[in-house]
């Protein structure tokens, strides 16, 4: 039995620009444990997928048009709002870029850190707190015992950061959801925290969900990734068989313009154009107008992701019938 | 290498912490950028890399004389332009151009890119305004914008075009120099890719000088001759690009070059990563001797002593008075 099970997610957005297709049937599923990576350009619909899951999705603008999202027999997205409160925040938690989406400015510390034990009863204020300095310690803040009363100012940036961390993980959820937590870090603070994460997932043998736009930081990471594109994921792979053996035209394409460590004098490859306009229908393959592989056929037939070896499965219509 | 287009002798640019409601009091400086020496050669790409705050930025708005600096001087094709009169400078500041991250902030909303790039060529009379269409589309084609788009506005593009814009009015007046602020930083990863071939090919057709910063060291390599790499307002690293980061020397470089993530799961498994700890240290009261020596794993008690001079080292300059020792 699967953790999280999504299945034909559509999420949408009513604007008066039009109706944008952010997420638009997005199917997972993620054990107990396991860590996936999920990976695209911005507006590829990584955070909107979380966010649904989340119940963080402004409505209106946003609505979620089908799917379903079953949390260890519950599913988030139709359950009674106490029952899906008695998960979020709770057995799911969330980690975002702005370490402030998550902290209140004007309280302290100490005070978030109690806050979803005691919403949830899950101890008394005394017990509470004494899991908060625990938990300010696990997440490498020295001096936790006096800075346990600090305001969030009082961090430095990566600090902050750490402090988020701790409040998500302190009710011991067995599902993180981080949206590109270090995309605002510098590389050596970047690596404080993905080693820290990397750690805290080993001890508490929780699932993550790991959105970034960086290859290289879920290689390291994550036990499966996955790629969106234009709403829908493209290519699906334990992490190891992503990279050495990438099917899918776009996967194939972003792991080759990763520009990091190439040897002056080359010319690095690019994908040209830009991402799909999504609140244009989008006929076929999302990725048409960019590939060099793409023939009429790719914008007539709706692609499907489809297995192509165990565990490894790509929406890439030519790549299913062998063409490439 | 030939004659240095550009110079830096010991600059140093400081800023006053004042306080006080009526009576602005100096209680502090920040040493922004404090010594440093380098020389840029025409035709030469240098990489300048650091954390965020350790001063690039500074440095280049120091460079082209948007900040004063607190001592030391820069030179353009050996004229010092704190020297200069008005006149002069106008004249010496066309060679040098910048461009920035953010290109959303750096183009006038309200301007269409016609009148963004023709402004600079009608201000500084470089052409007419019967001339300035036909050097409009000139200047659109060398950043691989179609002219056909001349009438349009910044919001009107994507992120990557906008940066195409920002580089085109800095081509304007034929710079000699490019100061290119973390171009691509704000960049999706296939965007990235299409500026920096944008940029290489620029420099290589133009014959241009590019000083190319960037917070690290993934993208600097593909692009730069030599890279200098920035420790709280201080040059520890610096030298041929291939050099510096395959085979760094500094404790702090080689901690920024383990620091990227490798998109190779089998490499990034199994490797020893150096942690720094900590967050990079405050400008205002930076630690004693060498400054990175709180975070340095090879410290020891005579760091703390002096700020070790950048010196020869495995066929580079490096500021650590241990290289060698471990
Ligand atoms: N509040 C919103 N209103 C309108 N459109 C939105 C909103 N949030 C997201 N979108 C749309 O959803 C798309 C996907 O967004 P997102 O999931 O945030 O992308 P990612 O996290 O992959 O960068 C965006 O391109 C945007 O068009
Ligand atoms: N105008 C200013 N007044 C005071 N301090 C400044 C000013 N500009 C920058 N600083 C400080 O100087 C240091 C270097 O900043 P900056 O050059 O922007 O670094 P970088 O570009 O490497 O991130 C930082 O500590 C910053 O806070
Ligand atoms: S001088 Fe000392 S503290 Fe500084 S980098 Fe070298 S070993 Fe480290
Ligand atoms: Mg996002
Ligand atoms: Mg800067």
């Amino acid at each position: 039995m699967s953790l999280l099970t999504v299945n034909d997610l559509r999420t949408y957005f009513h604007t008066r620009n039009g109706v944008y297709r952010a997420v638009d049937g997005v199917s997972f599923a993620l054990d107990r444990g396991e860590t996936l990576g999920i990976v695209g350009e911005s507006g590829s619909g990584k955070s909107v997928t979380c966010y649904s899951i989340m119940g963080l999705i402004p409505q209106p603008p946003g609505r979620i048009e089908s799917g379903s999202a079953i949390f260890d027999g519950t599913d988030l997205l139709r359950c009674r709002p106490e029952e899906a409160r008695a998960i979020r925040g709770k057995r799911i938690s969330m980690i975002f870029q702005d370490p402030m989406t998550s902290l209140n400015p004007y309280l302290r510390i100490s005070e978030q850190l109690i806050e979803p034990l005691l919403i949830h009863g899950l101890a008394s204020r005394k017990d509470a707190l004494r899991r908060a300095l625990e938990m300010l310690e696990a997440v490498g803040i020295n001096d936790a015992a006096k800075r346990i009363h600090y305001y969030p100012h009082e961090f430095s940036g990566g600090m902050r950061q750490r402090v988020m961390i701790a409040m998500a993980l302190i009710t011991r959820p067995e599902l993180l959801i981080a949206d590109e937590p270090t995309t605002a870090l510098d590389v050596t603070v970047q690596a404080q925290i993905l080693e820290l994460i990397r750690r805290l997932q080993q001890e508490y043998g929780m699932a993550v969900i790991f959105i970034t736009h960086d290859l290289g930081v879920v290689s390291g990471l994550c036990d499966r990734v996955q790629v969106m594109y234009g709403g829908r994921i493209v290519e699906t792979a334990s992490t190891r068989t992503l990279f050495r053996t990438p099917l899918h035209p776009y996967t194939r394409a972003l792991q080759q313009s990763i520009p990091s460590l190439q040897p002056k004098g080359v010319e690095l490859f690019t994908i040209p154009g830009m991402p799909p306009d999504l609140s244009k229908p989008i006929s076929g393959c999302a990725f048409a107008a960019r590939c060099a592989a793409a023939t009429a056929r790719c914008t007539g037939a709706d692609p499907v992701l489809t297995e192509m070896s165990p565990g490894h499965a790509q929406a890439c219509l030519r790549v299913a019938a062998g063409e490439l | 290498m030939s004659e240095p287009i550009l110079e830096l002798r010991d600059v140093r640019t400081h800023f006053p912490i004042r306080q006080g409601f009526f009576f602005k009091r100096q209680v502090g400086t920040v040493k922004a950028v404090d010594g440093v020496t380098l020389s840029l050669a025409r035709g030469e790409v240098l990489g300048l890399v650091g954390e965020s705050g350790c001063g690039k930025s500074t440095l280049a708005r120091t460079i082209l004389q948007l900040l004063p600096t607190t001592s030391g001087s820069v030179l353009l094709s050996g004229r010092t332009l704190a020297d200069c009169e008005a006149g002069e400078l106008m004249r010496l500041r066309r060679d040098l151009q910048m461009v920035f991250q953010d290109p959303y902030a750096s183009l006038n909303p309200r301007m269409t890119v016609f009148a963004t790039l023709s402004e600079p060529l009608l201000t500084h009379g470089v052409c007419d305004r019967s001339e300035a269409t036909r050097q409009v589309a000139e200047l659109m084609e060398r950043v691989g914008l179609a002219p056909r788009f001349m009438q349009k506005y910044p919001h009107e593009f994507s992120g990557g075009q906008r940066q195409r814009i920002a580089i085109a009015r800095a081509l304007a007046l034929r710079p000699q120099i490019i100061i290119a602020d973390e171009p691509v930083s704000a960049l999706d990863v296939s965007i990235q890719a299409q500026i920096l071939n944008l940029l290489a090919k620029l420099v290589r057709e133009m014959g241009l000088s590019l000083v190319f910063i960037a917070h690290d060291l993934s993208v600097v390599k593909h692009i730069s001759d030599r890279v200098a790499v920035m420790y709280l307002g201080r040059i520890v690293e610096i030298g041929e690009a291939r050099r510096v980061i395959d085979d760094p020397q500094h404790p702090y470089t080689r901690a920024l070059v383990s620091a990227i993530p490798r998109p190779d799961p089998e490499v990034e498994r199994n490797r020893q990563r150096i942690v720094l700890p900590g967050d990079p240290p405050s400008p205002i009261n930076p630690p004693s001797g060498c400054t990175f020596h709180p975070r340095c794993p090879h410290a020891v008690d005579a760091c703390k002593a002096a700020f070790p001079e950048l010196r020869p080292a495995a066929g580079r300059e490096v500021a650590c008075s241990r290289i060698g020792a471990f």
